[in-house]
């Protein structure tokens, strides 16, 4: 399996605080990567820094081979990545299908006398987008409401079409930012079985996510970041055992001050 | 046929005015509905005017080549300040433009060999008629409407909305506001140059803070939510004045009372389907 995105000892401080301190990470091609880590660990950090929005102060992100250091957000969402965000961000007062059709923006290739004449070119690409559109507001469910309003959609509807227009990029990874947080159990079922026929289609997605639940069920291979560093890495089975992540969650009992880890290991 | 000809003679100016209006009313849009509070359109509507003006005087240039230098003089001043500028957003965008319309007021008149200075230009050639400004109106039109149906037309609504989330869309975010800037920009100098070679005479004050604002009101007023706003209010505010000039005295007052109102009533702009249709739905149910 090759790498598909590759964090090499990246940085990022604001100010005196180092959010993120060496981080490696690599995202196989292929499969459900998991994220996960405590609040404020610097989890959304790392996929500012990996869409553009903020630039490392230190060490390299590569994507597909690709040195991805001073490329702007639109320049990377055309390399093929896209995201979803943690508190959501679609277009609210454009329709569904609008929506999905300006993830499409950078496929359409028209000029501006054919858009000017309605050029059989440009209606054949128009129409193309909205068919494709339709297809991947069906694939979260919500092709049926695809002229409403995005504001009048209930807030797990929100979610899923925020997933259905990063899909309309074409990515080749897509980034998930909590896309269950705020949900109820029924909810997060519906998008548990979205992201699976996604990822069954061949996008490669790296989330994350506080669910533990969630996570386990979903990925073939979890990191978890505490303090801006990298402290676990495995299956979901090595992450619910290790000793570190459990301590980074829970907490470390102060009776057995000193080498948890190594007590296990004994007994 | 003699009644038009008399109607005519005392309305041409103001049906003329009409246009002209429409046209920086939708010069504005172009950028409000990119999300950007740009108020250099006075500014360009003066340098689009000039630079016809001129082009007329001076070289006795055929009207349309007037009009495309009136439109490529303040396109090209757009794409020189519009790169440093439209990194601001909000106010200060708004402060930045606003500057850049005193410094080309300022500029027209210390320029005095060329534009005359405080004395403005004399003796334009009045070369247009009513149906160079309908056509200019109709193509503006036609041209803006077909940008809304497209994706620069998307990408502008997504840019609106969360410029953040558009980039993330893989839109260009700088490049399609600069768009914006200079397609509004080459709207405003056309609506210059076809004012410029009506009125006979042209002066820099003419475009300076109160025409900004009067552009920015016709497009507010009127609504953002669709080409027919901009249209509208520039048609309100222009016609106001004259449909209110038997009340004499209390014009000024009646006319402020009456935009106090609109916002008031319509805070999405005159033309505002959603709350439109809501209105005839309810006088509807009660029928």
């Amino acid at each position: 399996m090759s790498t598909l995105l590759e964090l090499n000892g990246v940085e990022r401080h604001f100010g005196g605080l180092k959010v993120l301190q060496g981080v490696n990470l690599a995202i196989p091609q292929g499969g459900v990567f998991g994220l996960i880590g405590p609040n404020g660990a610097g989890k959304t950090t790392v996929f500012n820094l990996i869409t553009g929005l903020q630039q490392p102060d230190g060490g390299a992100i590569r994507f597909d081979g690709r040195d991805l250091s001073g490329l702007k957000p639109h320049q990377i969402t055309r390399l093929g990545l896209a995201r979803t965000f943690q508190n959501i961000r679609i277009f609210k007062g454009m329709s569904l299908l609008e929506n999905v059709m300006v993830g499409q923006h950078s496929h359409l290739r028209y000029g501006a006398l054919g858009l000017l004449l309605a050029s059989a070119g440009f209606r054949a690409q128009e129409q193309r987008a909205r068919e494709r559109a339709r297809e991947l507001l069906s694939w979260v469910g919500l092709e049926s409401q695809a002229d409403e309003v995005a504001d009048k959609l209930s807030y797990g509807d929100q979610r899923k079409l925020e997933l259905a227009r990063a899909l309309a990029t074409e990515p080749r990874l897509l980034l998930l930012d909590e896309p269950v947080a705020g949900m109820n159990s029924a909810e997060k079922v519906e998008i548990m079985a979205v992201i699976r026929a996604i990822a069954a289609r061949g996008f490669t997605v790296f989330m994350i996510e506080h669910d533990m639940k969630f996570v386990m069920g979903l990925c073939e291979q979890i990191a978890v970041l505490n303090f801006g560093q990298i402290i676990a890495l495995g299956n979901p089975e090595q992450i619910r055992t290790n000793p570190q992540v459990i301590e980074a969650y829970l907490g470390r009992d102060d009776d057995e001050a000193g080498p948890a880890p190594s007590q296990g290991e004994r007994a | 046929m003699e009644a038009f000809d008399n109607f005519w003679a005392v309305y041409s100016n103001l049906v003329l005015t009409l246009g002209t209006n429409a046209l920086l009313a939708l010069s504005i849009y172009l950028t409000l509905s990119c999300g950007m509070l740009a108020m250099a359109n006075a500014a360009f509507m003066g340098i689009g005017a000039y630079a016809a003006a001129l082009l007329t005087m001076n070289f006795d240039a055929p009207f349309t080549l007037a009009l495309a230098g009136g439109m490529a003089a303040p396109a090209l001043a757009a794409f020189a300040i519009g790169q440093p500028t439209l990194r601001l957003s909000g106010v200060y965008l708004a402060m930045a433009t606003l500057a850049f319309g005193e410094v080309v007021r300022i500029a027209i008149l210390n320029t005095e060999s060329v534009t005359g200075g405080a004395l403005g230009l004399n003796g334009i050639p009045p070369s247009t008629q009513w149906w160079h400004v309908a056509l200019a109106l109709a193509l503006v039109l036609f041209g803006l409407w077909r940008l809304n149906r497209s994706r620069i037309g998307r990408a502008f609504e997504a840019i609106k909305e969360d410029d953040t989330a558009a980039g993330l869309m893989g839109i260009d975010v700088a490049g399609h506001k600069l768009l914006a800037f200079v397609l509004g920009a080459m709207i405003a100098g056309l609506a210059g140059a076809l004012n410029a070679h009506l009125t006979f005479f042209i002066g820099p004050n003419e475009y300076g803070f109160d025409r900004g604002v009067e552009i920015l009101t016709m497009a507010i007023l009127g609504g953002i939510n669709g080409l027919l706003g901009p249209v509208l209010g520039a048609v309100t505010l222009t016609l106001l004045p004259e449909l209110l000039r038997s009340l004499n005295d209390f014009r000024l007052v009646f006319n402020g009372l009456i935009l106090v109102l609109i916002v008031l009533f319509l805070p999405q702009g005159v033309w505002d389907p959603v709350r439109l249709r809501q209105w005839f739905k309810r006088k509807g149910g009660q029928a």
